[in-house]
């Protein structure tokens, strides 16, 4: 099939970006968004021209690198499908397709469709996790889990880091982002004893990093790639509220 | 030189506590005065600078990646192994350890496999201190899975994503340890060089990957956790970015080089569909636990795979190896599977394919528990195909997934480089001449949070801190060379890109250094790879500039490498006059076409050694002795 692309080109973080016409020629269905794109740089190469600018690395749809928005929807229009793995056969002979990257003011643009997500390691740095050393730990089975508790911990813990639920928030809000870390964490007990002081740093630590707040669009739940549930955000919230009522 | 692998005297079991006696140690006030680089932060390189980090070393870390969570090991699957028996089903470290050097066929030093099933065990209580969300039963104990090459169940796992939930706990200790200040994060950021500076590792020279910036780090000590090196193949399951860089130009400094021609073919990747692919996906082998692999008996069976009756299946698997039927290691299914496609009984577009069918689980199990088993794998099979593996058999086909073969170690991690030590998949030490499933988490694991942290103390307690400065003489030299290769790339100005010719050498090496290997193949590679790296340097074509963001100048890079290095492991492979594991030689085969080991030999590590550019590289054999397990043949019959 023959398609055409508009693809937003930027030359740098500073520089004036804009939407660049490219055909895009013989694409078959078997191919995945990435290998798309591949074909188009490898004729640009064979131009003389310079190369579309994007992240991906795993393409299997776990790495959380890849992320562009596909007719302005993150990760393109498959339900819970990373643009890696999203693939041609959703598209049709003839058909136009705007590729821009994610956009949020706490993403800023590298280059072309590369932004720059460090802002969402911040966030982690800020608490996201459990402050356990190497060593001196108790057997595995010494602490018992509800499977109904690790299953709840692992459906959050399932994030990827792609950003895609920032990039849909009419707000670009990090808190389905956040959310999912502070759900997984405080459903586990070793979890527990930290959970007060992490969703205090961890929210305070989005804010600072240029985040909006929610706005209850749910469009974050709707673009996640991996199913992040937004009732995870009714979790933060709760474990927020937890620590101004003692 | 004689390789010392410095493996502790004594029994085997009192091995690792006894080096853990003899180490020297860093005291608490001194350790922050120490500099440690790590490259790579998958699970090797992120677990070992959170734990130096946590120690009080002053640790930066580097990856290419945006962020350090990325790392391939995300990638991982099925699970990951550790002999804690809980099952009750007969498991030990004894058993652990003479399994790993069973499957690795008998190609790798006991004493390190011992000690990786010692520490196993520790892993999983690690792991779950930090919150890894493994598998649970529902009395909320943890559950465990049974793995390829093995007949006890001790693989713990997260769902389909063990390796993303065991990345993500090592690199929240991670950024715990950013936050703390103990660790510096260097993202998109690319090792280029080693610097060595009398004979001791003292640093890397890098390009930001943003800038294009060409600067040099100096430290006290290096750990290489760069992963491996199977993209030689242009199509595998690794990562885009996965590359040989920075293993490979730390052996053009003179680190040694072992056995770079064990790769490993995974038996259940998703088939290649056409010349646009730019990887392979894996579907995990944990599949094999519940699903059956077969082709038609005949081979111009032509039916639909749900209308062809059991009489008209071979489930080849159970049919040769009946005591692992389709748990048989991965080397043995792999070949297997190419045996029946050579045949002309392969299925899918291009006949080389098998299917791996479910019907009978789901028929004994219900569709619920294999969706909860396996639900994630078969969407992601339906995304990348289009078919629904509940309704119809998954075809599959072996792909390139993992280096056995890496960087030379000692028992204490470190390559024949003073201060240069490699860790995971870089170094070559623990799985022979084949992984078992759910080895490599534990091993990347092993290194990182429970070895390097003992093993480079002792290093670092023999010598004085911050030595040496970036801006030391060899640094400035390593810069400038660094900077006069990235030109040089840059100023071919030829007509092809780095991917074509990524892409014809990959399939140069498939076909040649690939699943089966010959005298004749080998020779071929051996004369094909010289002129395809020269046409390479007359003709490569790469865009832009160093000043900025080039992603084809970052591929270029890792081309070149991969053109250099191609010619070491086929080196290797043609030298290795027998079949073991990943590494089979058509020459050296049973009458029922196993493969055939040649003990009196090839019982030795191979240790290539940098000559200079254009020189052969020089061959140094670590004889490998078995005092604990009895060399024998692999039998999964």
């Amino acid at each position: 099939m023959n398609l055409t692309l508009y693809v937003w080109r930027q030359a740098g973080p500073k520089e004036k970006g804009r939407l660049v016409q490219y055909e895009a020629r013989d694409i078959s269905p078997d191919m995945s968004f990435l290998e798309m794109l591949d074909v188009v740089n490898e004729d640009l190469i064979r131009r003389g021209e310079e190369p579309i600018a994007f992240d991906s690395d795993c393409r299997e749809g776990i790495c959380g690198a890849c992320g562009q928005a596909v007719n302005g929807t993150p990760h393109g229009p498959r339900k819970l499908t990373t643009t890696c793995q999203l693939h041609m056969r959703n598209y049709q002979d003839g058909d136009t397709i705007y590729i821009e990257p994610f956009r949020a003011l706490a993403f800023p643009v590298v280059k072309d469709l590369v932004i720059d997500r460090g802002s969402l390691d911040r966030i982690i740095q800020s608490g996201g996790y459990i402050s356990v050393h190497t060593g001196g730990v108790a057997d595995g089975n010494a602490i018992l889990i509800p499977k109904s508790d690790a299953d709840t911990a692992m459906d959050a813990a399932e994030c990827i880091g792609c950003g895609a639920c920032v990039a849909a928030c009419p707000n670009g809000s990090a808190m389905l982002f956040t959310a999912a870390k502070v759900t997984h964490l405080a459903s586990l007990p070793q979890g527990k004893i930290e959970a007060g002081r992490r969703v205090c740093m961890m929210t305070e630590e989005m804010l600072r990093q240029g985040f909006g707040n929610c706005g209850n669009h749910y469009e974050c739940e709707s673009a996640c790639p991996k199913g992040i549930r937004v009732r995870f955000i009714a979790k933060l919230n709760r474990e927020f509220l937890k620590t101004r009522s003692t | 030189m004689t390789l010392d692998p410095k493996i502790p005297s004594g029994p085997l079991q009192e091995k690792w506590d006894r080096r853990k006696q003899e180490l020297k140690l860093v005291a608490p006030a001194n350790k922050r005065k120490y500099r440690v680089i790590v490259v790579g932060t998958g699970l090797a390189g992120a677990s070992a600078a959170a734990t130096l980090g946590e120690l009080g070393y002053t640790v930066d870390a580097f990856c290419f990646q945006d962020s350090p969570r990325r790392g391939h090991s995300i990638a991982a699957q099925g699970g990951i192994n550790a002999a804690k028996n809980y099952p009750n089903d007969g498991d030990s470290i004894w058993r652990l350890f003479q399994d790993t050097i069973k499957g690795g066929d008998f190609r790798s030093r006991e004493a390190n496999v011992y000690r990786l099933a010692q520490v196993s065990a520790n892993i999983i209580d690690q792991a779950v201190a930090q919150g890894v969300p493994f598998a649970r039963d529902y009395a909320g104990y943890l559950d465990n899975r049974s793995f390829g090459g093995a007949q006890v169940s001790r693989t713990f796992y997260a769902r389909g994503q063990t390796g993303q939930q065991l990345l993500l706990g090592a690199y929240g200790s991670l950024m715990r340890q950013v936050r703390l200040g103990s660790v510096l994060l260097h993202p998109r950021t690319e090792m280029l060089d080693l610097v060595v500076v009398d004979g001791h590792a003292r640093g890397i020279t890098v390009r930001d990957l943003v800038t294009g910036k060409v600067a040099s780090f100096a430290g006290d000590a290096v750990c290489l956790a760069t992963g491996g090196y199977t993209n030689v193949f242009y199509l595998s399951t690794n990562a885009i970015g996965s590359n040989v860089t920075a293993a490979f130009r730390a052996f053009k400094k003179g680190a040694f080089f072992a056995n770079p021609c064990f790769t490993q073919i995974h038996p259940t990747c998703i088939p290649v569909t056409g010349d646009h692919q730019s990887k392979l996906t894996l579907m995990s082998e944990s599949l094999r636990n519940d699903g059956r692999v077969w082709v038609p008996k005949d081979r111009d069976d032509k039916r639909e795979p749900g209308s062809i009756p059991e009489s008209d299946r071979d489930y080849y698997l159970e049919r040769k190896y009946p005591a692992y039927g389709n748990l048989a290691p991965r080397d043995i299914a792999s070949r297997a599977a190419k045996e029946v496609c050579d045949e002309g009984r392969g299925v899918g577009p291009g006949r080389r394919g098998v299917y791996l069918d479910f019907r009978n689980a789901i028929e004994r199990l219900g569709e619920s528990t294999i969706r909860e088993r396996y639900g994630n794998l078969f969407e992601m099979y339906e995304r990348i195909t289009d078919e629904n593996a509940y309704r119809r058999p998954m075809r599959i086909y072996p792909a390139p997934h993992y280096s056995m073969g890496g960087l030379w170690v000692d028992y204490n991690l470190m390559s024949t480089v003073p201060g240069l030590f490699a860790l995971g998949e870089a170094n070559f030490s623990d799985h022979g001449a084949n992984r078992l499933g759910a080895s490599a988490l534990m091993q990347g694991l092993a290194d990182g949070y429970f070895i390097i942290p003992y093993t480079l103390a002792d290093y670092l307690a023999r010598v004085a801190p911050g030595a040496v400065r970036a801006d030391h003489q060899e640094f400035r030299q390593s810069r400038e060379a660094a900077a006069a290769y990235t030109e040089k790339l840059l100023q071919v100005k030829g007509k092809r890109t780095a991917s074509d010719f990524h892409r014809e050498l990959g399939r140069l090496m498939w076909e040649n250094v690939g699943m089966a290997r010959s005298k004749e193949s080998l020779t071929s590679a051996l004369k094909r790879i010289p002129e395809l790296r020269a046409e390479f340097w007359e003709n490569v074509k790469v865009p832009g500039t160093g000043e900025q963001l080039n992603q084809q100048l970052e591929k270029a890079g890792r081309v070149a490498d991969f053109l250099e290095f191609s010619e070491l492991m086929t080196r290797d492979a043609l030298l290795r006059e027998e079949s073991c594991g990943g590494h089979f030689r058509i020459e050296h085969q049973t009458p029922d076409h196993e493969a055939k080991r040649d003990d009196a030999n090839f019982a030795h590590i191979a240790a290539w050694e940098y000559q200079g550019e254009g020189k052969e590289p020089a061959l140094h054999k670590e004889p490998l002795t078995f005092e604990n397990v009895e060399l024998a043949v692999r039998n999964y019959k």
